[in-house]
């Protein structure tokens, strides 16, 4: 897992609409590789059928051979696969026949787009982004996004697997594909987001416990949605991912100095804890400074809810990332936390797992990360190239076909969501990249405006799985 | 070969190096096994087997050596397989047909078996040793068999001094890969280190039988085994990264067995080690890959090992199992410090016979420090293995005065068997103690 890598981790989309609702329009149009004529999408480096190289995408170099994953690995000769050695072929397993080295997988590093209804094909504008990466330290990916549009807003789920359990990674692809799927299709049926969030939640979980073949085997994740509608925000969780607001504005919740609890105005997800899962859907809080809007399921939060230890010392202590509830068929009875906001103002929805947060658990940090927008691209940037090839996820829309340009400075996420979600991906990596890091982020248009945007016909996409 | 058996290939290792890390070690278990486990009754495989009795003037001091060898060599005829090819050959300055008298392989019935033991009953000792020519015979009548088990025992009780050790090597170099031979040395006039390199050439076993009375039963197990092999010809390939290189191929069970110097290129980045017949049978071989260090959480395939039966020039070979050794870097040295116990347990058995071996030297050339230190060394490391049947054998050849830290003291008398014993049988391994009993009879091992 190097920057090298992620680099030339190209998502590809040729297994697009594999299992996934495609939408009229989302899909650009198919080019075809100048060597053997197989289809081929915006942004692929090589052709899938005959690793031609294809002509006017990104040259690799820049960002490969600034990565440190290449060391004693020859130079990669134009028009050859491997993405250490640029050797050939690689064999079924998955391994270079020259080098020898593991090619990553897919899922390694994912983007997804989701269009703003009516700008469909990569020009318009974007109603929300999501970004997953398989970090520094693990070998594959074992988080799972998935972004879905609903008849009036948007839906976000991101589930990180339990690396203590079997298949973690098929669990927290079930989980969010599940939840995603389901959340559009009660939304549609006119439920209440609450509802809906609560029983898109029930649901994955049941999906993800059916994953269990054996009573020794139980495929476990987290689990964290969002929606948006009208001018409302609600949040579900199970477990340890969160939800963040980040408000436009900088102010930040004088409770997110990054050493203590959500701070004194809790008022949706009051008294914190499995409490909030009974959460009357009367009063929504409205939502002003950035803060975060989801309470762990996890032994840290515990501690710290009692008292017993501070936010520092939980997080020092090797029970720190225990979690107390998640997805499984050994979960016992799950009851998914649901709390719901109401922006003040315009800001940004960010949803994410623990690989984001675990280096920037306030929201007054990830709040500063927006600020200063795109860092300069580091020796071991992966975001730049890997932008192109990956941008046209699911949704189809290749964005920024362009190799390797950085989005503009001074991050607009209302402008460039997607630029937001790599950015902050990319700190997480630079910061370490002990976990899988996941992230996801909703533009959220000031009050009032919201619904003009929203339409019908709204295109629907998901990260796409392996 | 339609009963072929089922051959899996285990890999066991620590995939796990540290950053900077380079040596990839990983122990490869093959296992032939028959469907549902029983025995396999290979009665369509083809097979020849020539057994090649010393007839040299010393077999006849005492005369109970060559009466010996005589029923031996006809209890292994009596456990031929009907329809297998075979012959008798004596062996002295030359060596000569015993059955059939004609030369050629004939094929084992009632009659021909019969035949054949009347003709070594009539067998007179006599002449020197030249064991290369009584191997390039065996080979010429190899020669007009295709295919199949071929297998030879070679019985002797002398030191090659009939021919030049370049002879020797030349017919082993023209033999190596042809037939495989198992050696036995009878008596104690024989010498351990040519014995084993006849038997390493010939990917045979080596052992000595001090005591000619003990030869029939190990004639018959021989016998057995080769009757029990199903697969002739079968070969590790080992495929490594392009920039890896490879340290060295052992095999460390049923014995030591250093492979590395066998290796024949057979494809891009691979190279084939032959590992003779296979019956239902399990054997371990110890791999150690050394790859370019690589990026924390890379992980690198640093050997793709394959079990195959080559085929024919230009012809595809057979792949029978395949398994991989891997690489991945970490900075948790929780994970990159952890030693495989089954490539420690290996490791410390191949130092184990090393040990034996240059402590037993070191004794015969006068250096007896040395052989106080290597000896030592050898019981501790047999201590650790759990290789009962080694620590029996050292404690015929030291005083062992602190096990645990390996002082020992050399006995001023030691039997000349005992210490053949020792020496040849050094490279015979044991299982992991923890290893789950085996589940396939092994019939080399009985």
């Amino acid at each position: 897992m190097t920057g090298g890598q992620h680099g030339a981790d190209d998502h590809r989309a040729d297994d697009q609409g594999a299992g996934h609702a495609d939408p009229d329009g989302a899909k650009a149009a198919e080019p075809s590789c100048p060597s053997c004529g197989e289809t081929v999408y915006p942004g692929e480096v090589f052709c899938e059928e005959c690793g031609h190289r294809l002509a006017g995408a990104p040259p690799p170099e820049p960002v490969e051979s600034a990565a440190p994953g290449g060391a004693g690995a020859a130079p990669a000769p134009a028009g050859d696969p491997c993405r250490g050695c640029g050797g050939t072929p690689i064999d079924a397993d998955g391994y270079c026949e020259t080098c020898g080295m593991r090619q990553p997988a897919e899922r390694d590093h994912v983007e997804v787009e989701l269009p703003a209804p009516g700008g469909g094909n990569g020009s318009g504008p974007v109603a929300a982004a999501g970004a997953s990466d398989r970090g520094r330290r693990y070998s594959r990916n074992e988080d799972a996004l998935a972004l879905a549009a609903h008849a009036a807003g948007v839906a976000a789920v991101v589930c990180d697997g339990v690396g203590s359990s079997q298949r973690p990674e098929d669990a927290s692809r079930t989980a969010a594909d599940t939840g995603a799927a389901e959340l559009v299709a009660l939304l549609g049926a006119g439920e209440d987001p609450e509802d809906a969030t609560r029983t898109a939640a029930l649901r994955a979980a049941s999906a993800v416990a059916a994953l269990s073949t054996s009573p020794g085997d139980a495929p476990s994740c987290t689990y964290v949605s969002a929606v948006t509608r009208g001018g409302s925000v609600t949040v579900g969780w199970i477990g340890d991912s969160r939800a963040y607001w980040l408000s436009a504005d900088g102010a930040v919740d004088p409770g997110e100095d990054g050493t203590g609890e959500g701070g004194d105005e809790e008022p949706a997800t009051d008294g914190s804890g499995p409490e909030t899962a009974e959460l009357s859907t009367g009063d929504m809080a409205e939502l002003g400074p950035s803060r975060r809007l989801t309470e762990d399921d996890s032994w840290a939060a515990f501690m710290i809810a009692q008292g017993a230890l501070t936010e520092a010392e939980a997080e020092e202590h090797p029970n720190a990332h225990v979690i107390t509830a998640w997805l499984g068929a050994d979960a016992g009875q799950v009851s998914p936390h649901v709390a719901t906001f109401r922006p003040a103002g315009p800001g940004t929805l960010l949803v994410c797992s623990d690989g984001l947060w675990n280096y920037f658990p306030a929201a007054r940090d990830l709040a500063a990360l927006l600020a200063a927008g795109p860092a300069a691209p580091g020796p071991d940037e992966p975001a730049a190239a890997t932008a192109s090839d990956a941008a046209n996820g699911a949704g189809g829309t290749a964005t920024d076909p362009a190799p390797g340009p950085v989005p503009d400075p001074g991050h607009d996420p209302a402008a460039d969501p997607l630029g937001v979600a790599r950015t902050l991906v990319r700190h997480a990596l630079d910061a370490g990249g002990r976990d899988n890091i996941t992230v996801a982020v909703i533009p959220i248009p000031a009050p009032r405006s919201p619904h003009s945007s929203i339409h019908e016909s709204i295109p629907h996409s998901t990260e796409q799985p392996r | 070969m339609s009963e072929q058996p089922q051959f899996t290939v285990k890999i066991d290792q620590n995939k796990f190096l540290p950053e900077g890390g380079r040596e990839v070690h990983a122990i490869v278990s093959v296992e032939a096994g028959a469907e549902g486990g029983a025995m396999p009754a290979p009665a369509s495989t083809k097979a020849s087997e020539v057994i090649i009795i010393d007839t040299s003037g010393s077999m006849s001091y005492p005369d109970t050596k060559l009466r010996a060898a005589v029923a031996a060599a006809q209890v292994a005829v009596d456990t031929l397989r009907d329809g297998v090819e075979f012959a008798v050959i004596s062996g002295s300055n030359t060596a000569s047909m015993v059955y059939p008298r004609q030369g050629g392989l004939v094929t084992a019935s009632p009659q021909t078996k019969d035949k054949a033991k009347r003709a070594l009953s009539g067998l007179r000792a006599s002449g020197g040793t030249a064991i290369g020519s009584w191997l390039r015979l065996a080979d010429e009548l190899f020669d007009d068999v295709q295919g199949g088990i071929r297998h030879a025992i070679l019985l002797t009780d002398g030191k090659n001094q009939h021919e030049t050790p370049e002879e020797l090597d030349a017919v082993l170099f023209r033999c190596g890969g042809r037939f495989v031979c198992d050696c036995r040395g009878v008596g104690t006039d024989w010498e351990v280190a040519e014995l084993r390199k006849i038997a390493s050439a010939l990917l045979g076993s080596v052992d000595i039988v001090a005591d000619p009375a003990g030869l029939v039963a190990d004639f018959q197990a021989m016998t057995e085994a080769a009757m029990g092999k199903s697969v002739a010809d079968v070969a590790l390939r080992v495929w490594t990264p392009q920039t890896a290189r490879l340290r060295f191929v052992k095999q460390v069970m049923p014995s030591v067995e250093d492979l590395t110097g066998k290796r024949v290129e057979s494809a891009p980045q691979a190279g084939d080690y032959p590992l003779g017949a296979w019956g239902a049978e399990s054997r371990d071989y110890h791999i150690c890959v050394e790859v370019p260090p690589g990026e924390i959480g890379k992980e690198l395939r640093a050997a793709w090992v394959k079990l195959v039966v080559p085929g024919a020039p230009g012809e595809e070979a057979q792949v029978l199992a395949t398994g991989n050794v891997l690489a991945q870097w970490t900075d948790d040295e929780a994970q990159s410090t952890r030693i495989n116990p089954r490539v420690a347990h290996y490791t410390g058995q191949a130092e184990l016979a090393v040990a034996i071996q240059e402590g037993l030297q070191a004794r015969k050339d006068g250096d007896f420090d040395t052989a106080t230190a290597r000896l030592g060394r050898a019981v501790v490391l047999a201590d650790e293995a759990g290789n009962e049947a080694i620590t029996a054998m050292l404690r015929k050849v030291v005083d062992v005065v602190d096990p645990a830290t390996g002082t020992v003291r050399l006995k001023r008398h030691v039997e000349k068997a005992d210490e053949m014993a020792l020496d040849t049988r050094s490279s015979k391994t044991v299982r992991t103690r923890k290893d789950e009993t085996l589940t396939t009879p092994r019939p080399g091992e009985r």
